[in-house]
């Protein structure tokens, strides 16, 4: 029964985009490590960690299409629901420092040796295990994607407040984190990680895994994400975003269906955070600045909002242009990213995507005049 | 006991015979010389005895002591006050006979011999200029002098204060030095429990920090009744102190309020009646502040006699600025987004981007400096209240900009189209009302007032490219609380935001009462989705 | 689910239901009862409280005073509109509302009695009897050439149809309709006036109308509504000789 629900969700452009996702996530790796790094098919260090990071936020913008393109909930606090599943994968990684650190403490992180912490704050503990913290990683976002999303769906907030409250609580747990005594290391952060599961992150081989998982993750939340959005549940949740009341007259309770796609929605980005810390090696509050939830919102838009392979698109495409301009002519950057907010909303509703659908749709009408 | 009682009798009468004895027995020239010869603990007598003299010239000499130029003249022996002067040529020192005040020529330092002082000396000398300082004829340094006796409890001022406090005609000043006067027998063992307990009562009255500081010492060197009367007083000061902290939060907080009132009114326009999403809405705000940054570069180097009214100047031109480029928006990006609010904020969170790097492009990304007119700069006090003329000018300007808009929406033809678009846009359409021009207007007031809230807000901010960030998410806060399409919901808002921020602070620090308080409205949108005033009835649907 | 011991024998009972917003009274102390297999006809000028009325009896507005018990035990003020819609009470809209992005099929298969939790539809496909039902709906509302078109492609007429056919899907005891000519063409009204008196046959049936003539074609008892009271009640005949009715609504 589950698989029957996870293939006939999906349409064959799915099914093909999948494969592609875990391709790359194949063949990028191996191309690193199998290659010589003479050969013209060697990919360098630097890219392997690039296209790991791009995957990661594919994730995030997965997870933000779910709620924005799916639900209708224009959400404006993603980013936060990411930065936490990082949190908990650093507190991880922190923890596997032991006696290596600055200090050379065995328990205590260096940052807390720093602020004169006598022992381990509550909230650290078992975070040793990584069972633990991965149970975490999708615990604590959930919980909180379930907290907002019930008193909100249940208030039947929607619309711009709906986007005002999650703008909210990201500032809120941006100044939170900012906090020293928060224990989470305040404005640095946590970094220096040494190892993952006994493995360097250093290591060429731990980052090629590394890589391989985020697109294995993507890969996983693409099917899950088919699968819902085809099923019967699919049809419902459409319809409660285009037509909420008219779906609470027809005996559907919407803000249950909200509240499960926001909360899946929510352990998706964590555990894209997840993924993206070891990678990066650093962890800090600007993590959930504001203006990295916009950002991901962009994405979903310029790939196309309500499709599922649109968002994967737009963050390569995005992040991309981001990484070129900002090393190439930084001062362009800002520009270019506020100009694509613009264009896209003006020109592009349906991102590259649905423009690509357009272009197909048109050169099939005047293949059939012709013909 | 009744010895100490006694000689508390005799105090009064012994300081006074002290005083007129001293100045009996030795005239000023002696008490000069004693100065300038003998060891440091004769000088240290000497000081005192000067100080008690009651000389006018008492004062002057010290203070030359006790800032260096106090010189003994080697060719004569004068005692003269030496003071680099500007015509005499280098190493030259212009000089006064101490003694008398008269001009004595000027000498090269070589020819003079310093009078040396030491830091113990200097304290001695302080305390007595205090003393000396009662009897000043400027009300000010009597007042100043009353006020550090207070704080400093002398008891050999004593002496000194009961004659300045018989010859004081101004009300105020007495009050002060009675209240010095009542800190100094608290602190004096040998005064009685009957002058104590006035005292406390004195000193209890005054009711500010010192005053709770002296009664505490007081209750922890007495007993019996006085111990009891001190604490009691202490107690009672500590009541009115916080009585006046609380004065004083709401005064910080109706400040902040008035602050958020300005950032968040035009967002109250454009997202109350327009319903538009505008998130470049604190780039306009940065705008009115550039705007004032540039108003005063441009009075510094053409007319710098009117530096002081830049801000005023800057008014129109920051409201002029930043509504024209709100027209601007609206007719090239919003027009063609009503209806899609999500849309709008995207779109209107791009050009935010665009407008700060802009404005990072041109000015710089570091703070620009604007300078305050000074009738904006300095305090006065209200009791125990501290207030700036800054912030109180901001809260002055807050209302007037609301009064100013409420009576534009209210009065005006602009303000009739305004409402008439927003309740039922086709059917103002349809009796004439031009709605696109009606939109460009409403949008360029609200960026208008965004671009006068920023030249109040350089005055009290710091004037950079991220200064609207800052303000956006308060904003929306403060509309969404208040309730959309509500102006007064606005103000009621922002007053009562900015007030439950400053009473969290002492209790949870500035930050985490800020994360209490988005926490709290966003329960707060949960319980009321539209607001403290919403508008009910179906036509809300 | 709590149930109170059944009270009245008619299907919806309202008594003394009041709603003002800011002082406007919408509904005034009205009053209304529907037996079971009844169809019943709303009429009265605009304003007069029927599209308030069915908002109180589906959920969608709270009154500020009276009951509204359906079936003789379930106290509608107290349930949301999903609880009130699962007790079987169908609602049609004035304005159409269909879901523009889902087929006319998925419409119907969205209205079906039957699954409304999200972790049951989950995993759950169109069993035998759905697709059977679905198809005989299609016959009814004669839109099987229709049904794999996009909502939002139906005309104001073929919307109008979609909807009374979900309504059908719906299976209610109580079905409220709304203006469910408005902008039809008069063959297209006669249809539907047969189609609500066949419905009418196994559900109860409350009809808002403005349009005389398919009221008289129904031929059902009408009670007329001004300023959020009952006004009159009776025959159409009885109704429009009263000479209140005659003032407020039909004019001179």
């Amino acid at each position: 029964m589950i698989t029957r629900f996870l293939w006939t969700g999906m349409g064959r452009n799915l099914r093909l985009f999948v494969l592609l996702v875990l391709a790359v996530g194949i063949v990028v790796p191996a191309l690193n490590l199998l290659m010589p790094k003479t050969s013209a098919f060697y990919v360098p260090a630097y890219a392997l960690q690039l296209i790991g990071k791009y995957l990661c936020y594919a994730s995030l913008a997965l997870a933000v299409d779910l709620v924005w393109g799916f639900c209708g909930i224009l959400t404006l606090g993603h980013a936060a629901f990411f930065a936490l599943g990082g949190y908990c994968m650093g507190m991880y990684l922190m923890r596997q420092i032991g006696a290596r650190g600055v200090y050379g403490n065995p328990i205590l992180p260096d940052f807390m040796v720093f602020l004169n912490y006598p022992e381990l704050p509550w909230f650290w503990h078992g975070f040793n295990h990584f069972w633990f913290a991965a149970a975490m990683i999708v615990i604590v976002p959930s919980v909180l994607a379930l907290a907002l999303g019930w008193f909100a769906f249940r208030s039947r907030v929607t619309g711009v407040y709906l986007s005002i409250i999650t703008q909210a609580m990201t500032f809120a747990l941006l100044l939170a984190f900012f906090r020293n005594d928060m224990g989470f290391g305040g404005n640095n952060g946590m970094t220096d990680f040494k190892d993952i599961l006994g493995y360097s992150v250093q290591a060429d081989t731990t980052r090629a895994a590394l890589c391989f998982a985020s697109a294995l993750a993507l890969a996983i939340f693409l099917v899950i994400s088919g699968a819902i959005i085809g099923s019967r549940f699919g049809t419902a949740l459409i319809a409660v975003r285009d037509a909420e009341s008219r779906m609470r007259f027809l005996g559907y309770r919407a803000e249950t269906y909200k509240l499960f796609v926001f909360v899946l929605s929510a352990a998706m980005a964590g555990i894209a955070g997840a993924l993206y810390v070891p990678q990066i090696g650093i962890i800090n509050p600007s993590e959930f600045a504001p203006g990295n939830s916009i950002e991901a919102v962009l994405w979903v838009a310029v790939g196309g909002r309500g499709t599922l392979i649109g968002p994967v698109i737009g963050a390569f495409i995005v992040n991309f242009a981001k990484t070129y301009l900002t090393g190439a002519l930084p001062e362009v950057w800002l520009f270019a990213l506020g100009a694509l907010f613009i264009v896209v909303t003006l020109f592009l509703p349906k991102g590259v995507v649905g423009l690509w659908a357009q272009l197909r749709a048109r050169n099939l009408a005047r293949k059939a005049t012709a013909a | 006991m009744s010895q100490k009682r006694l000689l508390a009798w005799l105090l009064p009468f012994l300081a006074i015979v002290a005083v007129a004895g001293s100045a009996f027995a030795a005239d000023l020239g002696s008490l000069v010389t004693n100065l300038v010869t003998g060891g440091y603990s004769e000088r240290d007598d000497a000081i005192k005895a000067l100080a008690t003299s009651g000389e006018a010239r008492a004062a002057p000499i010290l203070q030359a002591l006790s800032a260096g130029d106090l010189y003994v003249r080697n060719s004569d022996k004068l005692v003269v006050i030496g003071k680099v002067s500007a015509s005499g040529g280098s190493g030259k020192l212009a000089l006064t006979d101490a003694v008398t005040g008269k001009d004595a020529g000027t000498a090269a330092e070589d020819d003079l011999d310093k009078v040396k002082v030491n830091n113990r000396l200097r304290g001695t000398i302080d305390a007595a200029m205090g003393s000396l300082t009662l009897m000043s004829p400027d009300p000010k340094v009597r007042r100043q002098a009353a006020e550090s006796l207070f704080t400093r409890r002398d008891a050999s001022a004593l002496a000194a204060l009961e004659p300045a406090l018989a010859a004081e005609k101004d009300d105020s000043i007495k009050r002060s030095m009675i209240e010095a006067r009542a800190a100094i027998v608290l602190t004096t063992p040998d005064t009685t429990p009957a002058q104590k307990l006035a005292a406390v009562a004195v000193v209890r009255d005054r009711g500010d920090r010192d005053a709770m500081a002296v009664l505490q010492a007081a209750a922890q060197s007495t007993n019996g009744e006085v111990k009891a009367a001190a604490l009691a007083g202490a107690e009672s000061v500590r009541n009115t102190l916080q009585a006046w902290t609380q004065a004083q939060n709401v005064w910080y907080g109706i400040s902040l309020g008035s602050v958020l009132l300005l950032a968040a009114i035009g967002l109250a326009i454009t997202f109350g009646t327009m319903g538009v999403i505008n998130m470049a809405h604190g780039e306009m705000v940065m705008l009115g502040a550039y705007t004032t940054f540039v108003v005063q570069q441009a009075l510094r180097s053409y007319a710098p006699g009117l530096n002081e009214i830049s801000v005023i100047i800057a008014l129109p031109l920051a409201f002029l600025v930043s509504g024209a480029v709100g027209v601007l928006i609206e007719r090239t990006i919003i027009r063609f987004l009503y209806g899609r609010s999500l849309d709008t904020l995207l779109a209107t969170w791009g050009l935010s981007l665009v407008l700060q790097q802009a404005v990072r492009s041109i000015f710089g990304p570091t703070n620009r400096e604007v300078s305050s007119p000074s009738w904006m700069s300095g305090s006065f006090h209200v009791g125990q209240l501290d207030v700036t003329y800054g912030r109180l000018w901001i809260i002055v300007f807050a209302l007037l900009v609301f009064a100013a808009l409420l009576l534009l929406l209210r009065k005006t033809p602009l303000g009739l189209y305004m409402r008439a678009v927003t309740q039922n846009r086709p059917m103002a359409a349809a009796v004439g009302i031009r709605t696109p021009r009606v939109d460009a207007l409403t949008f360029g007031l609200g960026s208008g007032i965004a671009g006068l809230a920023g030249v109040a807000l350089s005055q009290i901010d710091n004037v950079s490219p991220n200064l609207g960030q800052g303000y956006i998410i308060d904003s929306f806060m403060v509309v969404v609380f208040g309730g959309v399409g509500n102006l007064f919901g606005t103000l009621v808002g922002a007053t009562a935001l900015g007030i439950v921020n400053k009473f969290l602070e002492p209790y949870a620090g500035a930050v985490l009462g800020k994360i209490l308080v988005l926490v709290f409205i966003i329960l707060f949108i949960q319980r009321r989705p539209r607001g403290l005033f919403a508008l009910k009835g179906r036509s809300v649907e | 689910m709590k149930t109170a011991p059944r009270s009245t024998s008619a299907l919806l009972y309202l008594s003394g239901v009041t709603v003002s917003f800011d002082g406007f009274k919408a509904l005034n102390n009205l009053s209304l009862l529907i037996e079971p297999g009844e169809m019943r006809a709303i009429i009265g000028p605009n304003g007069a409280g029927k599209t308030t009325m069915m908002d109180v009896i589906t959920g969608k507005t709270r009154p500020d005073e009276g009951e509204v018990v359906f079936d003789g035990q379930a106290d509608l003020t107290k349930l949301d509109e999903a609880h009130i819609a699962t007790l079987g009470i169908g609602r049609k809209f004035q304005k159409p509302t269909v879901f523009e992005n889902h087929t006319v099929r998925d419409n119907l298969l969205l209205a079906l009695a039957g699954l409304r939790s999200w972790y049951k539809l989950l995993g759950a496909a169109p069993t035998r009897a759905e697709n059977n039902r679905l198809a005989e709906i299609l016959s009814i509302i004669r839109m099987e050439a229709q049904q794999h078109m996009l909502g939002a492609r139906l005309s104001h007429g073929q919307k109008q149809w979609l909807e009374i056919g979900m309504l059908l899907a719906q299976n209610p005891k109580l079905m409220l309709v709304d203006e469910p000519v408005a902008g039809m063409t008069d063959v297209e009204t006669e249809t539907t006036a047969q189609v609500l008196r066949e419905v009418n046959k196994s559900h109860s049936v409350v009809v808002v109308e403005h349009d005389m003539s398919f009221v008289r074609a129904l031929g059902v008892k009408v009670t007329v509504l001004h300023e959020g009271s009952m006004l009159a009640e009776g025959s159409l005949d009885q109704v429009s000789a009263d000479p209140r009715v005659v003032e407020v609504y039909l004019g001179r």
